[in-house]
This record gives C-alpha cells, sequence and structure tokens, in this order.
C-alpha cells in the first residue's frame, strides 16, 4: 500500500520561516478544524467536490509538474501528491488535522507549487489542481500560517496598495527621476502624470520603481518614440501586483484591483497597458476582476507584449539593426496558459532579433521558471526549494543553449528571478532580457 | 440455486438499473444545483465551442500531447473504456436475455469477438493493477478504495469470461456474473467511476476557461 499522506521527519519540513513557526505556534486542533470548515462550507462547493471525486488518482498529471521532474520523479512532488498530501487528507479527517499537518500543507501550497496550470493540460479530466492549491493556501492564510516574507508583502499590499512599501511621494519622484535620466537622451521626453483623458495607463509593479527603474525609462522611451498616448497615476493603484491573490488574502486581493480599475476610471483611459509582468497579468486579467464580480475586466488591459506586437506591426517602431546574438524565449505561465500571448510574442521576438531558438517545451507546454505563484516572494529561505525544483529548467536552458542560444528573453519579473538565480545556480552562463531591453537598444531614437 | 439466479437475473436487475439511473440522475442534478449555488460563475464561464473543442482533443487517441507522450498507456486506455462499453451492449448472449425478456434486439458481435474483447479488458485491468503497484507516482497516490473501484470493473468480465467457457463451477460463476454486472452498474454513480458521468464537465470546464478566457490551448 502507499505510504500515508504525511511523513513527520521530512527534510523539508525543517526549513525555518518565522511566519510558518509562529502562526504554527498560536494555532489548537479546535481553531484549525472550526477555520477549515468555515472556508470549506463558504468558499468551496461543487468544483471542488467534482474535482476530488473525478480524480482516479491515476497520475497522469505527475509528468506535468515541474518540481516533480527536477526531484527524479518523487511522487511527493507530483499535482495529485500535493493534492493527497493537504486537501485529500483535509477532507478525509473533515478538518481535524493537526498543527504539524498545517506546516506540511502550507510548506506544500506555498513553495512546492507555482500554481503554473501546466498539469491541467496532462490530467484527462482537467482537474484544476491549481484550485486545489489555492483552496489549501486560502485555508493557511486564514489560519495565519503563512511565510513570513510573502507576508509582508501582503502587508505592505494592505498598508500601501503597493508591493514594495513605496510612498507617494518616492513613487511620484521615481517616475520625475526617471524622466529627467531619459530626457539626457531624448529631450523632449514627458512621463505625463495624471493625464486624463489618456489613451493608456501605463502600470507596473512596485519593484520597477524599487529597483529596476531602468524598465520605466525605457518603456517611457518606447512609448515616447512610437507616439503612444499615455500616463501614470500618481496615486495609490498604480501599482498592478498582488502577492494577496497568493496568499490566499482575498478580500485584500478585490481592494488592490478595485483601486487599480478606479485608477483607471479616474484618469478616463481606454485601456490599461502593463509592464513585463506575468503574475500581475494574472491578477488583473483573471482572478482579480472575478473576486469583483467581473466576468471580464472592466476596462481591456494589454501585457507589454501585445502593445510591442502593435507598434511593431504598425510600424510606430523601427528597428535600427536587429539585435545579433541568438535569443530563445521563455513563455511565462500566466501570459501563455494565461492569455496565449505566445504567438505575438514570437512576432516581436523575429521582429527584433537575427536569430530565434525555440526552447523546448515551448509555448503552452513551457515548463514554468519555478518563482511565479507567490513563490519567490517566499524568500530566501526557499530559494534552494526554487533552484532544486528546477533542475528541469536548467536542463531545458541547456540544451537551448548547445543549440546555439546565447540570450534568454523573458517578458516576466517572476521568470526572472527564477531563471537569474538557476543561471547563476547550474553555471548556465547565458544571458536574460527583457523584450523591452532590446527593443530599447536597437530601436530608432530621435537624435 | 434457480430461486438465486432467478432474483439476481430478475429483481436485482432492475434494483441495479433503477440506481445506476437514478443515481446517476441525483448525482447530476445536486452538482448542478450545488455549483448554482456555490460556484456559480461555473455557468457564466462554460463555453459550449471551447468546452466541446477540448472534451474533443481528449476523447480522440493520440489527439493531446499527453496521449502522444504515453502512447502504450492511450492504446490501453482507449481501448478498455471504448470495450468495457461496448461489450456488455453488442454482446449476443446479453442480447438474447433482452429478446427473451422484451422481444427486442439489435446488431451484435460474435462470441470469438467477445472474447477476444473481454481478454483485452481483463488484461487492461491488470496492467491497471501492475502500473498501481509498480510504478511510484501511481502507488503514492493509491489507496484501497482504488483496489476496490478496479475489482468492481474487472470482476463482470472476468466472471462473464468464466461462464461463457464453462469452466469447472460455472453455474455459481454465472450468478457471480451478473451479481458482478449489477454492482459495477450501481457502483458508477456512488464511487470514483462517477468520473463517466463528470468528465465531461470537468475537462469542458477547463476547456472553457483556457479557450474563452486565456485564448490557449488545454491539450
Amino acid at each position: 500500500m502507499a505510504e500515508p499522506a504525511i511523513n513527520k521527519n521530512d527534510e523539508s519540513n525543517k526549513v525555518v520561516d518565522a511566519g510558518i513557526d509562529k502562526g504554527i505556534a498560536r494555532l489548537t486542533p479546535e481553531k484549525i478544524e472550526q477555520v477549515i470548515n468555515k472556508v470549506l462550507a463558504a468558499e468551496t462547493g461543487a468544483r471542488l467536490k467534482a474535482y476530488v471525486e473525478t480524480c482516479v488518482h491515476c497520475g497522469l498529471c505527475s509528468e506535468a509538474c515541474h518540481y516533480y521532474l527536477s526531484h527524479d520523479n518523487d511522487p511527493k512532488f507530483s499535482p495529485a501528491g500535493k493534492v493527497k498530501q493537504t486537501i485529500w487528507e483535509i477532507l478525509k479527517k473533515n478538518g481535524k488535522v493537526d498543527p504539524e499537518f498545517i506546516r506540511n500543507a502550507s510548506r506544500i501550497a506555498y513553495t512546492e507549487c507555482n500554481l503554473c496550470r501546466r498539469c491541467a493540460m496532462y490530467c484527462p479530466f482537467g482537474i484544476d489542481i491549481t484550485y486545489l492549491m489555492s483552496v489549501v493556501r486560502r485555508i493557511c492564510h486564514m489560519l495565519g500560517v503563512t511565510p513570513l516574507y510573502i507576508q509582508d508583502t501582503a502587508h505592505s499590499h494592505s498598508a500601501t496598495l503597493n508591493q514594495m512599501w513605496l510612498k507617494e511621494d518616492e513613487w511620484i519622484d521615481s517616475l520625475f527621476w526617471q524622466e529627467e535620466e531619459a530626457q539626457d537622451e531624448i529631450s523632449s521626453l514627458r512621463i505625463p502624470i495624471e493625464k486624463e483623458g489618456s489613451e493608456i495607463l501605463y502600470s507596473v509593479i512596485a519593484p520597477e520603481p524599487k529597483f529596476r527603474a531602468q524598465l520605466i525609462y525605457q518603456a517611457a522611451v518606447i512609448m515616447n518614440v512610437a507616439g503612444v498616448d499615455f500616463t501614470m497615476p500618481a496615486t495609490p493603484g498604480w501599482d498592478n501586483s498582488d502577492l494577496c491573490m497568493f496568499t490566499g488574502d482575498y478580500e485584500m486581493m478585490g481592494r488592490l484591483k478595485k483601486a487599480h480599475f478606479e485608477t483607471a476610471m479616474r484618469l478616463k483611459v481606454k485601456r490599461i497597458v502593463m509592464g513585463e509582468c506575468g503574475h500581475a497579468y494574472r491578477s488583473v486579467y483573471d482572478v482579480g476582476n472575478r473576486w469583483l464580480a467581473w466576468k471580464m475586466p472592466p476596462i481591456p488591459i494589454i501585457h507589454a507584449v501585445e502593445l510591442y506586437y502593435e507598434l511593431l506591426k504598425q510600424g510606430k517602431i523601427k528597428i535600427t539593426k536587429k539585435y545579433d546574438k541568438p535569443v530563445t524565449f521563455q513563455d511565462p505561465c500566466n501570459i501563455v496558459r494565461g492569455r496565449g500571448l505566445h504567438e505575438k510574442a514570437r512576432y516581436v521576438v523575429n521582429a527584433i532579433c537575427e536569430e530565434f531558438i525555440e526552447m523546448h517545451p515551448n509555448r503552452e507546454h513551457n515548463y514554468c521558471c519555478c518563482a511565479g505563484g507567490g513563490v519567490i516572494n517566499t524568500g530566501p529561505p526557499y530559494k534552494m526549494t526554487r533552484i532544486k525544483g528546477n533542475r528541469i529548467k536548467a536542463e531545458q536552458l541547456f540544451a537551448t543553449k548547445a543549440r546555439g542560444a546565447k540570450v534568454i528573453i523573458a517578458p516576466c519579473h517572476n521568470c526572472h528571478g527564477g531563471i537569474e538565480d538557476i543561471n547563476h545556480h547550474y553555471g548556465l552562463d547565458m544571458e536574460l532580457h527583457f523584450l523591452g531591453d532590446i527593443i530599447y537598444k536597437i530601436m530608432e531614437k530621435p537624435e | 440455486m434457480h430461486d438465486i439466479y432467478n432474483f439476481v437475473s430478475g429483481p436485482l436487475v432492475w434494483v441495479s438499473f433503477i440506481i445506476f439511473f437514478a443515481g446517476c440522475l441525483y448525482r447530476l442534478i445536486s452538482m448542478a444545483v450545488l455549483a448554482r449555488k456555490k460556484d456559480i460563475f461555473v455557468y457564466e464561464y462554460m463555453s459550449l465551442k471551447f468546452g466541446f473543442r477540448s472534451i474533443l482533443h481528449w476523447i480522440i487517441p493520440f489527439g493531446t500531447v499527453k496521449w502522444r507522450k504515453n502512447p502504450f498507456f492511450t492504446i490501453v486506455t482507449f481501448t478498455f473504456h471504448i470495450c468495457i462499453i461496448f461489450i456488455p451492449i453488442f454482446l449476443s448472449a446479453h442480447i438474447i436475455l433482452w429478446k427473451e425478456s422484451w422481444a427486442i434486439g439489435w446488431w451484435y458481435i460474435s462470441d470469438t469477438a467477445a472474447d477476444v474483447l473481454t481478454i483485452v479488458v481483463i488484461a487492461s485491468c491488470i496492467f491497471f493493477l501492475v502500473r498501481r503497484i509498480v510504478l511510484p507516482e501511481v502507488k503514492y497516490l493509491t489507496s484501497i478504495s482504488d483496489y476496490v473501484i478496479l475489482s468492481i470493473v474487472a470482476a463482470p468480465f472476468i466472471t462473464g469470461f468464466w461462464t461463457y467457457h464453462q469452466w469447472p463451477g460455472f453455474r455459481i460463476m454465472g450468478i457471480l456474473h451478473i451479481i458482478a454486472g449489477e454492482t459495477m452498474l450501481a457502483a458508477i454513480p456512488f464511487t470514483r467511476l462517477i468520473h463517466m458521468l463528470f468528465f465531461p464537465f470537468t475537462r469542458g470546464y477547463m476547456g472553457s476557461e483556457f479557450g474563452a478566457v486565456r485564448h490557449a490551448k488545454d491539450w
């Protein structure tokens, strides 16, 4: 017979995480049971029931998961294996589980699953394992057992409506600063703030002003040269990111998306264009809007890939000389399995690069970077979880490198974080860029 | 013996068919009601076009990346699933029973064909069993109930095969065969065999989300 769902001596349980440790210390079996049953009764229904009862325990989902493949096919890391260790057990015991069980469940749901949805394409029944893991996260959030680092970003979201504890003046200052910097290059350049009636609201994630400010610079150059009528807001609501969606704090997710949509409405823009970020796209386009009862977002949401596609296709950006290093392309889960932007992205890559080498698998079947789903936001305690959990990505990239690729293009912040670590740890020695980096570099700019 | 035979081939058949049909209806309706109450957005996002697009890919052998990656499994599972529905419906012995009771009948397969297909089903069950025992990722997920379900499915075919070949004890085996068939029918709505009913909805919903919202393929 199979081994039990919970192995108390599991090494991976020994990571020190103050958020989880303190959360666990506050729990009693009664509280756990009460919270679990409250979540299950109030928030779950037909989907959870149908998914759990339809699963025939066939194991076909296993090979979908990069954690499973990277851990030499260890069944504990298969999608259904993770479901077995969490929600099956919870349902079987009617919520009567102990604090150590919750510690284990929290670790699995927050750090050993990127909610990348690849398994949905390998389960013949289309069981939404991402949803099942999200239910586990929701329970852990309600129990106050979330990893410290991601909880800190969630706190930042709730205090400032942005992810990085940025104050309003710091945000505005960063925009002025980047505008000034860019004016050294193009003297007429503007980053219009609070310009009502603009065509586009350009929104970014808080890490851009915090430590990747050059991305705002580059986007400003691209949009100024292309003559895009855009604006950026001066008020909270400018940050499109959302780690609350990943901690299971859906009330906060709703507040964030409401602020974001309302900012766009206040500025009377026609659409929101967001920078090269995947998880934010998922939140604004797919998940956060649903919490606010919008079947689809109340205003068109355009990812940077789509904007670049439009600008290149319409000839609004001209290329001086194509980028000459051979590149490969990382399909980010949230804009490919989440929005099918893979062909548009390839159009952009081919338009700006001399030589494009596909990695395999690709498009919807690409492996996740292992940083998404909030996993990178769980911070240093789980850095090795991500790196060891994605050896398969290193192998995939080594194989692509062997076929000549020198540069990885990834239009997603999380992909960058994840692949950077894989790059260093496995000695891949490849360059990593955003699409915007390359477009900025090779586009025609006014003297 | 005759009394038992008359009982299992008479009233029990009625019972099992009623449990099967009423059970299926109950499961589908109660799930639809629950979804209406708790997951109402499912109705909003469910799309006929994209739901069927996904289902179609998944019910065609080698129609998905997953099926293509595991060719042997794909062949076995498709053959198995087609056979377990096909054989009982088009078996001449069963059709004789229909004729005797209701004076209705339809096309049937030759006994030799039925014999071969039954062996295929039994061999498939052995394959699924071995898979459960040998493959770590399947073994890890396996509980006693999985063996029970597999036995429920295998039993009618093993006992039927035995009876047809009139091996020792075939009279008792015949009775067991009827009981096994009835058990399987009755078990479908109330065990994980429910995947027979829920498949179009779970797959269809995933196809709808992927197709209509995410503009991506889910196969």
